[in-house]
This record gives structure tokens, C-alpha cells and sequence, in this order.
């Protein structure tokens, strides 16, 4: 069974000053299975298991909402931008189609 | 020297066999890109962002126009449109015309967000359109359009 979870998040470590436009990226390990594949002995398709959602936290507040598909590669990266106006963390949460939910944040410091 | 002639006939060998396979991409993709008109990728951006036409150059994809492993192509999007209440982008998705569900991601964004600016990393089967379709809280649409070769290992997926 092939590893999934360890999500990261990762941004700036040094302090940052308001208002600056920061990235975050993200990385976790999944299958993105599409449910299209077929197991090559059997011949019999591979259930479809892959991230759906996933929602960027920051300040109290969902910022950031995807919806995704079988079509994002397997141990998907995402990067994404945030205006940083606090110190706090951004908590990136991924949850796919079997149930499975899994977070991670990065703290980021406002200077 | 006769090792010299085996090699080029084999290199032309190859060659000649990659341009082969090559054609046999380009056909497949135009074959599905013809009906343009109401493509299911068109259907799915009037479904999703609704029907209008979408200005094109604020929307960029830096995307390398050659992909060499389909399993694995980077699509990093960047939208040169203010994020301040009242007037941002409140919505983005990823299409890839040739591919069997067509919106492989969509985003929302609140103006906290700063700057649209992503990067995902899709799957493909074969040379496709991409196209970024963005919408404004106003409901205006934005695109952004590009082409990407994949290379031959992603044709036969």
C-alpha cells in the first residue's frame, strides 16, 4: 500500500512585513487514483481514490477553496499566495473521496 | 566504418519511427479538438462560469510548451487582476480540452489571498489545449490559453 498523508507546509521563515503577497506550497502523498485505470494482471479498473477538496486557512478564515480531480498527478503539489497581514498559521487541509482528511500548517510571522 | 553505417541507419531507423508516432498524435488531437464549438469543455466553462466571452492577457500560464512525462505536466498560473474587497477574482479553473473530464481543478478565492497565483501539476494523455478561465466577484471573465505537447510515452496512456 503505497504511503499517504505526510502533508507539508511550507513559507517564508523569516519574518515577513504586512501586506506582503507570500507563497505557500504544499505537498502530500497520495494515489490519485481517477478510478480510469486498470490494473494490468487482473484487467480490472482501479477504484477511483483521490483528493477532492482542499482548503487554505489564514486569519480565522477560509481564503483559498479548490475542488479537485482524479486528473491532478498522484502526490500532488499545490502552491498558492497569501497577503500576510498577521502572525498565524495558514492551515491547508486535503480531504479525498474515501473520507480521508488530513492537515498541515506553516506559521507565518508578520514583522 | 561499418559500425559508423549501423549507427546512422539505426538513428535514421528511429528517427523515422518517431515522426511516425508523432503524426499519429497530432491526428488523434485534432480529431477530438475539431467540434470546437461545443466541445464537452466548452460546456463544462458555461456550466461553471456561465456564458460570455472571457478577455484574454490577464491570465498567464507559464507552462513549457513540451511536456516530457504526461503523468506529470506543471501548470503555474498567475492573474494580474487586484485582490481588494469589492473587486477580485473569485473563481479559477484548469481545463484541458482533450481530457476526459475536462476541469481537472477549480479554485475559489477570497480578496486575503493577495495575488492568484498557483501551481498544480495535472495529468495528461495526450497534446491538449489548456485553458485558465478565471471570474471576477463583478462575474467578468478572464482566460488564458495554451498549448502543450506531450511527449510520446503520454500518447499511448
Amino acid at each position: 500500500m503505497a504511503v499517504i498523508g505526510r502533508p507539508k507546509v511550507r513559507g517564508p521563515k523569516k519574518p515577513v512585513a504586512a501586506g506582503t503577497v507570500v507563497t505557500i506550497k504544499t505537498l502530500i502523498k497520495h494515489p490519485m487514483e481517477s478510478g480510469r485505470r486498470k490494473n494490468k494482471d487482473t484487467g480490472e479498473l482501479i477504484p477511483a481514490h483521490y483528493i477532492d477538496t482542499v482548503e487554505v486557512e489564514y486569519g480565522g478564515k477560509v481564503v483559498i477553496k479548490t475542488k479537485w480531480t482524479g486528473g491532478i498527478s498522484k502526490n500532488p503539489y499545490f502552491s498558492f499566495s497569501v497577503r500576510a497581514t498577521a502572525s498565524g498559521p495558514v492551515k491547508v487541509t486535503w480531504k479525498d473521496n474515501k473520507g480521508g482528511s488530513f492537515s498541515s500548517s506553516a506559521d507565518l510571522k508578520v514583522s | 566504418m561499418s559500425q559508423t553505417n549501423n549507427t546512422s541507419l539505426t538513428r535514421r531507423g528511429f528517427i523515422r519511427g518517431a515522426g511516425v508516432a508523432g503524426v499519429a498524435c497530432v491526428a488523434a488531437g485534432t480529431t477530438v479538438v475539431r467540434p470546437a464549438h461545443a466541445s464537452p469543455a466548452d460546456e463544462i466553462i458555461a456550466q461553471e462560469f456561465g456564458a460570455g466571452s472571457a478577455s484574454e492577457g490577464a491570465v498567464d500560464i507559464k507552462t513549457k510548451p513540451k511536456a516530457e512525462n504526461g503523468a506529470l505536466v506543471k501548470i503555474p498560473v498567475s492573474i494580474d487582476h487586484p485582490m481588494e474587497a469589492g473587486n477580485y477574482i473569485a473563481k479559477a479553473g484548469v481545463i484541458v480540452d482533450s481530457n476526459p473530464k475536462p476541469l481537472v481543478a477549480s479554485f475559489e478565492f477570497e480578496p486575503e489571498a493577495g495575488k492568484v497565483q498557483f501551481e498544480v501539476r495535472i495529468k495528461m494523455a495526450k497534446s491538449s489545449n489548456i485553458r485558465v478561465v478565471a471570474k471576477t466577484n463583478s462575474g467578468k471573465l478572464l482566460m488564458g490559453k495554451t498549448h502543450i505537447e506531450v511527449a510520446e510515452g503520454g500518447c499511448l496512456a
